[in-house]
C-alpha cells in the first residue's frame, strides 16, 4: 500500500516538473537568503575585528623612553621584577610590511593579531622559530618567513615574536615601548624609583570603537533575523501551494482507502526530502551568490572556509548545520499547517466549496484585526519601550502586524481606485485586480517585508556610516599627535612648531564630578577646527562662540543622559555657574565629558598644563615635519602619533563592510521576486477561466497580457509605498529603541531618499521581470483553450 | 446477506440550519444481485451511497457489511473498507492525473494487495482499453475515462460495487455501454451492485430497484 | 594568543604524557630520571633544563591571631620546549607561577607567565633564589623568605625549616605508574612560617607551617592517567603523610605514598598501601572531603577542605586548597585536585 501511495504521490511533480522546481527553489532561495546574510555579517565580523586591531594597538597605555631611544631588556626586566606588568614591543618595516614583534606570554588580552589559528604551533612561534601572523595580502611579501593566515590581522601587519622581529630588523635587545597591562598588582612602586627615563603614554580611548561596533552588529544580526523571517514566508507559501495543487488527489486516494494518517507520514517524510535536497542546495548558493556579491574575493572566501584553504570552496560545518536547519525547520513550521489542514478536510467534496469561501472571508477579518492589535501594541510600546526584549518585542509587532495588514490595506486602496474607474476596461481591471488579491498575498507580504529590511539596512548602514566617518572626523581631526615628556619639552616644542604647522592645539583636561558623574573637563582652544568637525546632537546659538569667550560648557550625550541635564540647563565647574550649549554624541566612551574654553580652563584649574598636542597641517607634509622635529629638539618618534595614516586604515576597512550589506538587498529583492513569479505561475491555471469572459467580450490576449504585467508592477508599486515608511519604522526602532537598550545612546538616524527610490525601482524590476513570463505565457494561450472554458461547465 | 441498512438517519448543517438528509432508510442486498436507487436531486440517495461506501458515518442506524457493523468502524476501519470489500464508481472518475492509465487499473488492486496482472489486463481489454495503457487520463475521452475507474474498482474483486450516477457524464450510447460492461463484470465477479441514477432506462436494466423521496424509501 | 594551548605546554598534568617510552631511553632529547642517582645540594635546588618540567611548589597552613585559618600557595613552574638552556628570547624554557591565598570565605589567586633567558624568571642554586617578576623564594633552605603579589592580595613570609629534608620513593626517585614512569622527587615539610597577608580587608598577621616540594621529570605520567589527587598532612603528633592517586581513564587508580615520622624518617609506601576515597563534592563536583586511610600506619581520618571554593582560576584550572584532619590522627595539611575541569 504504501508503494502505491507513494508512487502516486511522487508521480505528480514527474507530471508537473514546473510545480516542484517551484517548491524547491523556493525552498532553495529562502535557504540561500539566510546563508547569504550569515556570509555578510561573518565579512563584517572579520571587518570589525581588523579594524579593531589596527585601532586597538593604542587601547593600552605605554611607557617609552623620555629621550625617544630604545628601551634596553634590563629596564624592562627590573620593571616585571619590580611588579609593574608590562610587555615589550618592537615595530619596524620590512619589505614594506609593517612588523610587529610582541612578546606571546606577558601580553595583555587582545593586544595585536594573537588570535592564533589552528595552525600555529605554539612551541615555533615561542621557540623563535620564525612564526609569523598576518593577512593574505602580507604572506606574499614576507617568503622568507613561516606566515601563518590569520583572519584578524590588521592591514599591512605581521605579527611575530619579540625576538624574531629583533632580529630580522636587525635591531637586536631593542624594545620601542612596553604595553602596561590594564590589571596590576595592588602594590607597586612608583616608576621613577625603577626606571626614571621612561614616561607614560596615555591610551588613544577616543579611538575606542567598540561599542559602535558592538551596535552594528546587534543590528545587523536583527536584520538577519528578518531576512530568515522573509525565507520563512517564502517557504511557507511553497508548501501551502504544493499541497493546494494535490487536494484533489488526496481526496482520490482517501476515497480509494488509504488512512488518513499514513498519507499524512507520507507527505511529511517526501517533504522533508525535499527540503533536505533544496537546503543544501541553498546553502551552496548562498555562500556562491555571497562570494559573487562581495568585494575583495579572495580574502573573504578565505574568510567563510577556513583560515587555511586558500581558493578552494570548503563550507563549514557548522553553516551546513545551520543552513539545513533553516529549510528543514522551515518545511516543519510550513508544513505543520498544511498537513492540519489537511487532517482537517473533509473526504466529500462539493457542498463543503461555500463553507471554505466563507472561512477564508473570517480569515481575512480575523487577520486584519491580528493586525490592528499588533500595529496598536507598536505604537504604545514605541512610546515606552525601556530594554532589549521590549525593543525586539516592538520589532515583531511591527513586523508581523504590517505584513498581516497589508493585504486589507491593499484591498481598501484597489476598492477605493475602482470607485474613481470610468471606463468598462479600468473597472474590469480594478475588480480583477482585488479577485488576485488572496493569492498573491502571501509573496506580497513577502515582497513588503523584503523592502522592509531594504530601507531598513539601507538607513541603519547609512546612518551608521555617517556617525561613523563623522565621529572619526571630529575625534582624529589633527594631522599629528605629539606626547611631551614634561612641561620644559612641552614649551620648547610650542615654540618650535607654531611657526611651522598651520596650528598647535593643546589638550588639557581633568577628571571632576559634574552632577555627581565622573566627567573628564577639557580646555579647548578656539580653532576651526572644533567648530568644522564637532556635530552637536542638540545646540544652542553660536555653542562654541559662548563657550570659547568661557561663558558656556558643552557636554557629551552619556552625561546629558545621566545627570538629566539639556540645552541651556546650569552646570557648576569649580563652583562657576555655566549653561550647557551643547551636547554631542560620544560614542562608546563610558563616562562623561565636557569642553569648555582655553582660558577659563587655564583659570580655574592652574596647575594643569598640556602634555599632548594636536597638529594641523597639510598631511604631505608631515613626514617633513616629523623628521625636521625629531633632528631639531629632542620630541622623540615614538613620542609623534600620525593620526591620518590610522583614520584613513580604519574608514577603507569600514568600507568594506558597508559595500557588502548591498549584497543583502540584491537577495532578499531576488528572493521576494522569485515569490511573486512562484504565486503568479500557480494562479495562471485559475486565471484562465476568469479571463474567457474578457477575451470573448473583445480584448486581445495580448492587451490581456499587458494588463496581468502591469496589475503585477501595481501591487507592486503599493506594496512598495506601504514598505517605505515600514522600513524607515524599523530602522527608527533599531537605532532609538534597541540601540539604546543595549548600549545606552541613540544612534542618529538619516535619511536617504535617493537610496530609497533606487530601492523602489528595484523592487519593480523584480515584479516586472517575475510577471513577464506569466503575463507572456496568458498571451500566447491558444484561443481552444478560452473557449474550452465555455464548453466545459465544470 | 450481504449487506443490510436499517434505519439510517443523517443530517447535515447548512446556512439555514439542520438538514435531514436521509431519515430513517433500510434496505438489504445480496451477493450476485443488482439494485437500482433512483430518486430526484437532493433524496439522499448519493448520501446513502457514500454511508455505505465507508465515505461519511451515519448519525443513526447500522450498516451490516458481511457481519461487519460499518457505522461502528474508526478512520482505519473505514479506510480498509473502501480499500478491500468495497468498490465505488464516482460520477467524475475521480482518477490520479499523474498516473498513468495502466497505474490507475491497477492502483486499488496495489492498495488492498490484491493485484492480478493478467484479471487487470482482462479488464482493460474487455474495457476496450488496451490501445490507452500508456497515455495519462487527461488524454482520454469522458467514456474512456469512465472505464478506467470501473476497471479500477472491479480490479481488487470487491464483494459490493457502488456506483453513483457512473454513466451521468457520458452521451446516451456511451453509457449505454458502459453499462452493459458494469453489469457484465458484476456478474462474472458474483459481486453485489448498487446503483445511484436517476434514469429510468438504466434503474431498469437492474433486478430491483428502490426510489428515494425526501430521505425515505417510497 | 591560545593561552590555553600554550599552558598545555607548562602544565605536567595535561600535555606531554608521552606513554611507554621506555626507561633510561630520552625523550625527544630531555634526559629521563634514573633510579640510584645521588643528589648534589646546592646544585639540586636550582633549574634542570635538560628535564621536561620541574616545580618549586610550597603551601601553607596559617592561622591569625583571632584562631582564623588561612592557606597559601606559592609556586613556580618550569617547562621546557628543548632540552637546551640557551640566553636571550629564544630560549626554550618557558616559566609560570601560581600564588593564591585561602581564606574560610575566599580564594585570591594571581598567575605569572615569562619567558626564560632574560632574567624575568629562573631560580639559582647559590645563593638561591627562585623567582618570577616580583615573586620570589630565597634563602639557604634553613631560613628563607617568600613573597608574592596579584591584583587584590599580596604577602612576604619568612620560613625556618624544623626538621630534614625528606626524600620520595627510592631515596627521591618517585614513581608514578604501575608502567615505570617515575620524577625526582623530595621535600622540605618542615618549615615554620610568619609573615602578613595583604588581603583587601586589610593586613592580617599569620604564623603555621608549611611544605616545599621540589620535583622534576620529561615523562610524569601515562598515557592512560587523566590528573591526581594529592595531599600533605601534617598529624598533631609530629607525623607527616604524603599520599597521592593519579587517575586513570579506565576508572583505576595508582597510589603512592610517604610516612613521614616525627624524626623525619622516611618510609616509602607501595602502590594500593595508601587509599583515598572522595565523600561530598562541592557544586562543581569536585570532591572536597576525603576518607584517607594508611592501614599500615593506622591512619584512617576525614579530610575536610577548609574553603570548598579553592579553584585556581588560571589558565589551566585545578583546585589547591587548605583541609583540616580529624579521626584517627587529627591535624592540617594541604590538597591538590587535578583533570575535574
Amino acid at each position: 500500500m504504501t508503494r502505491a501511495t507513494l508512487h502516486a504521490l511522487l508521480s505528480h511533480w514527474w507530471r508537473s516538473p514546473l510545480q516542484l522546481f517551484t517548491l524547491l527553489a523556493g525552498l532553495a532561495l529562502a535557504t540561500a537568503l539566510w546563508s547569504g546574510v550569515q556570509a555578510v555579517n561573518a565579512e563584517a565580523r572579520a571587518s570589525y575585528s581588523a579594524a579593531a586591531t589596527t585601532l586597538g594597538e593604542g587601547r593600552y597605555d605605554r611607557l617609552l623612553r623620555r629621550d625617544g631611544q630604545p628601551i634596553d631588556l634590563e629596564t624592562y626586566v627590573a620593571l616585571r621584577r619590580a611588579g609593574w606588568l608590562v610587555s615589550p614591543v618592537i615595530t619596524g618595516r620590512l619589505n614594506n610590511v609593517r612588523i610587529v614583534g610582541v612578546e606571546p606570554l606577558t601580553a595583555p588580552g587582545s593586544m595585536g593579531a594573537l588570535e592564533m589559528a589552528d595552525g600555529a604551533d605554539v612551541e615555533r612561534f615561542l621557540a623563535g622559530q620564525g612564526q609569523m601572523f598576518a593577512s593574505a595580502d602580507v604572506a606574499d611579501r614576507l617568503p622568507a618567513f613561516e606566515v601563518i593566515i590569520s583572519q584578524n590581522a590588521a592591514p599591512n601587519t605581521a605579527v611575530t615574536d619579540i625576538g624574531i622581529a629583533q632580529q630580522i630588523l636587525g635591531r637586536p635587545g631593542e624594545i620601542d615601548s612596553v604595553v602596561i597591562a590594564p590589571n596590576q598588582p595592588a602594590s607597586q612602586p612608583d616608576l621613577s624609583q625603577i626606571a626614571p627615563d621612561l614616561i607614560r603614554q596615555q591610551a588613544q580611548a577616543s579611538t575606542n570603537v567598540a561599542q559602535l561596533t558592538d551596535s552594528f552588529h546587534l543590528n545587523l544580526t536583527a536584520f538577519g533575523l528578518l531576512s530568515f523571517a522573509v525565507g520563512i514566508f517564502i517557504v511557507n507559501g511553497a508548501i501551502g501551494l504544493a499541497f493546494e495543487q494535490r487536494r484533489p488527489v488526496v481526496r482520490t486516494l482517501r476515497a480509494l482507502g488509504v488512512p488518513l494518517r499514513r498519507l499524512v507520514l507520507l507527505m511529511a517524510a517526501e517533504l522533508m526530502f525535499f527540503a533536505f535536497i533544496a537546503g543544501a542546495i541553498g546553502v551552496v548558493l548562498g555562500y556562491a551568490i555571497a562570494a559573487l556579491l562581495l568585494p575583495d574575493v579572495a580574502a573573504t572566501l578565505r574568510g567563510l572556509y577556513g583560515a587555511d584553504v586558500s581558493g578552494t570552496l570548503q563550507l563549514r560545518p557548522s553553516w551546513w548545520l545551520s543552513g539545513l536547519a533553516i529549510a528543514l525547520g522551515g518545511t516543519v513550521v510550513a508544513a505543520a499547517g498544511a498537513l492540519w489542514k489537511l487532517t482537517r478536510m473533509p473526504l466529500l467534496a462539493g457542498a463543503q466549496q461555500r463553507a471554505l469561501a466563507m472561512a477564508a472571508g473570517r480569515r481575512a477579518w480575523a487577520q486584519a484585526l491580528g493586525a490592528g492589535v499588533l500595529l496598536a501594541i507598536y505604537a504604545i510600546l514605541s512610546v515606552t519601550a525601556e530594554g532589549l526584549i521590549a525593543g525586539f518585542t516592538l520589532l515583531a509587532c511591527l513586523l508581523v502586524g504590517a505584513a498581516l495588514a497589508l493585504p486589507f490595506v491593499l484591498d481598501r486602496v484597489l476598492a477605493l481606485a475602482s470607485r474613481g474607474a470610468k471606463s468598462v476596461t479600468a473597472q474590469w481591471f480594478w475588480a480583477d485586480t482585488r479577485q488576485q488579491l488572496p493569492g498573491l498575498s502571501l509573496a506580497l507580504m513577502a515582497l513588503l517585508l523584503a523592502m522592509a529590511a531594504n530601507v531598513g539596512v539601507s538607513t541603519m548602514v547609512s546612518s551608521f556610516r555617517t556617525t561613523f566617518t563623522g565621529f572619526l572626523e571630529q575625534r582624529l581631526t589633527s594631522e599629528l599627535y605629539i606626547n611631551t615628556a614634561d612641561p620644559a619639552q612641552a614649551d620648547a616644542f610650542v615654540a618650535y612648531a607654531t611657526p611651522r604647522v598651520d596650528a598647535v592645539l593643546p589638550i588639557m583636561f581633568t577628571q571632576i564630578t559634574i552632577a555627581d558623574q565622573p566627567t573628564e573637563i577639557y580646555g579647548t582652544r578656539d580653532h576651526a577646527t572644533y567648530r568644522d568637525n564637532w556635530k552637536m546632537l542638540e545646540g544652542a546659538d553660536g555653542h562654541w562662540d559662548t563657550t570659547f569667550a568661557g561663558d558656556t560648557i558643552i557636554i557629551n550625550e552619556q552625561l546629558a543622559r545621566r545627570a538629566g541635564l539639556s540645552i541651556g540647563d546650569p552646570v557648576a565647574v569649580q563652583g562657576r555657574q555655566m549653561p550647557v550649549a551643547g551636547i554631542y554624541g560620544d560614542y562608546g566612551n563610558p563616562i562623561g565629558q565636557a569642553i569648555i574654553g582655553e582660558h577659563l580652563f587655564e583659570t580655574l584649574y592652574p596647575s594643569i598644563t598640556p602634555d599632548r598636542f594636536g597638529l594641523r597641517i597639510d598631511p604631505a607634509k608631515a613626514p617633513d615635519f616629523v623628521a625636521a622635529l625629531t633632528r631639531d629638539t629632542d620630541v622623540s618618534a615614538a613620542q609623534v602619533i600620525n593620526q591620518a595614516g590610522i583614520k584613513a586604515l580604519s574608514l577603507e576597512v569600514f568600507e568594506r563592510t558597508f559595500t557588502v550589506t548591498t549584497a543583502l538587498n540584491i537577495l532578499t529583492l531576488a528572493v521576494a521576486g522569485f515569490a511573486i513569479l512562484m504565486s503568479l505561475l500557480t494562479l495562471a491555471a485559475m486565471r484562465v477561466p476568469q479571463l474567457a469572459p474578457a477575451w470573448a467580450m473583445g480584448m486581445t490576449r495580448s492587451q490581456l497580457g499587458r494588463l496581468e504585467l502591469l496589475r503585477a508592477v501595481l501591487l507592486a508599486m503599493l506594496t512598495a509605498v506601504f514598505a517605505l515608511p515600514l522600513g524607515l519604522a524599523l530602522a527608527w526602532a533599531l537605532l532609538s529603541v534597541v540601540n539604546v537598550a543595549a548600549f545606552g545612546w541613540k544612534l542618529p538616524m538619516y535619511l536617504f531618499p535617493l537610496d530609497y527610490a533606487r530601492l523602489g525601482v528595484f523592487a519593480l524590476l523584480a515584479a516586472a521581470l517575475a510577471a513577464l513570463w506569466p503575463a507572456r505565457r496568458l498571451a500566447r494561450t491558444p484561443p481552444a483553450d478560452l473557449l474550452k472554458v465555455f464548453s466545459n461547465e465544470r | 446477506m450481504l449487506l443490510t441498512v436499517e434505519n439510517v438517519q443523517k443530517t447535515y448543517g447548512t446556512a439555514d440550519g439542520p438538514f435531514e438528509v436521509l431519515r430513517g432508510v433500510g434496505l438489504q442486498l445480496d451477493a450476485g444481485e443488482t439494485l437500482a436507487l433512483t430518486g430526484e436531486s437532493g433524496s439522499g440517495k448519493s448520501t446513502l451511497l457514500h454511508l455505505i461506501g465507508g465515505l461519511d458515518t451515519p448519525d443513526q442506524g447500522h450498516i451490516v457489511l458481511n457481519g461487519t457493523d460499518i457505522a461502528a468502524l474508526d478512520d482505519n476501519g473505514r479506510a480498509e473498507l473502501r480499500r478491500g470489500t468495497v468498490g465505488v464508481v464516482f460520477q467524475q472518475f475521480n482518477l490520479i492525473p499523474s498516473l498513468k492509465v495502466v497505474d490507475n487499473i491497477a492502483f486499488q488492486a496495489r492498495l488492498a494487495g490484491r493485484y492480478d496482472p493478467i484479471w487487470a489486463q482482462t479488464l482493460a481489454d474487455r474495457m476496450g482499453l488496451t490501445a490507452q495503457l500508456n497515455k495519462y487520463p487527461e488524454q482520454l475521452s469522458g467514456g474512456q475515462q469512465q472505464r478506467v475507474a470501473i476497471a479500477r474498482t472491479l480490479a481488487p474483486k470487491p464483494q459490493l460495487v457502488l456506483a453513483d450516477e457512473p454513466t451521468g457524464n457520458l452521451d446516451e450510447e456511451t453509457a449505454s455501454i458502459v453499462m452493459d460492461l458494469i453489469l457484465e463484470l458484476v456478474a462474472e465477479t458474483g459481486a453485489g451492485l448498487l446503483m445511484v441514477t436517476h434514469s429510468q432506462a438504466l434503474a431498469g436494466r437492474m433486478q430491483r430497484r428502490l426510489h428515494l423521496r425526501a430521505g425515505q424509501i417510497a | 594568543m591560545n593561552v590555553k594551548a600554550l599552558l598545555l605546554c607548562l602544565l605536567p598534568v595535561a600535555g606531554h604524557a608521552q606513554g611507554f617510552a621506555g626507561l633510561g631511553t630520552a625523550v625527544d632529547g630531555f634526559a629521563v630520571p634514573q633510579r640510584g642517582t645521588p643528589f648534589d645540594f646546592p646544585t639540586d635546588h636550582a633549574a634542570h633544563d635538560n628535564y621536561r618540567i620541574e616545580w618549586w611548589y610550597l603551601t601553607a597552613n596559617l592561622k591569625s591571631e583571632d584562631g582564623t585559618d588561612y592557606g597559601l600557595q606559592w609556586t613556580l613552574f618550569r617547562s621546557a620546549l628543548s632540552p637546551e638552556s640557551g640566553s636571550g628570547w629564544a630560549t626554550p624554557q618557558l616559566w609560570m607561577g601560581h600564588a593564591a591565598v585561602t581564606t574560610p570565605t575566599a580564594h585570591y589567586v594571581s598567575e605569572r607567565l615569562g619567558r626564560g633567558g632574560i632574567g624575568q624568571a629562573g631560580v639559582n642554586a647559590d645563593p638561591f633564589t627562585a623567582w618570577i617578576d616580583d615573586w620570589e623564594l630565597s634563602g639557604d633552605w634553613n631560613t628563607m623568605q617568600m613573597s608574592a603579589s596579584g591584583a587584590d592580595f599580596s604577602y612576604d613570609m619568612d620560613l625556618t625549616a624544623q626538621g630534614p629534608l625528606v626524600f620520595h620513593g627510592d631515596d627521591g626517585y618517585s614513581v608514578k605508574s604501575a608502567e615505570g614512569q617515575a620524577s625526582y622527587y623530595y621535600s622540605q615539610p618542615y618549615f615554620d612560617i610568619a609573615g602578613a597577608l595583604n588581603l583587601p580587608e586589610g593586613e592580617v598577621p599569620v604564623t603555621g607551617i608549611a611544605w616545599l616540594d621540589r620535583e622534576w621529570s620529561s615523562q610524569p605520567l601515562g598515557a592512560n592517567q587523566t590528573g591526581w589527587d594529592w595531599f600533605s598532612l601534617s598529624f598533631d603528633d609530629g607525623a607527616k603523610l604524603m599520599g597521592f592517586r593519579l587517575n586513570q581513564t579506565d576508572g583505576a587508580h595508582f597510589t603512592s605514598a610517604t610516612w613521614i615520622e616525627p624524626d623525619g624518617t622516611a618510609t616509602p609506601m607501595p602502590d594500593g598501601a595508601f587509599n583515598a576515597v572522595p565523600l561530598v563534592e562541592n557544586g562543581q563536583g569536585v570532591p572536597v572531603h576525603w576518607q584517607v586511610t594508611l592501614p599500615e600506619h593506622g591512619v584512617d581520618v576525614t579530610v575536610e577542605a577548609i574553603n570548598d571554593n579553592a579553584w585556581m582560576t588560571t589558565s589551566v584550572p585545578y583546585w589547591e586548597g587548605p583541609v583540616t584532619v580529624t579521626g584517627s590522627h587529627e591535624g592540617r595539611g594541604y590538597l591538590e585536585m587535578t583533570g575535574y575541569d
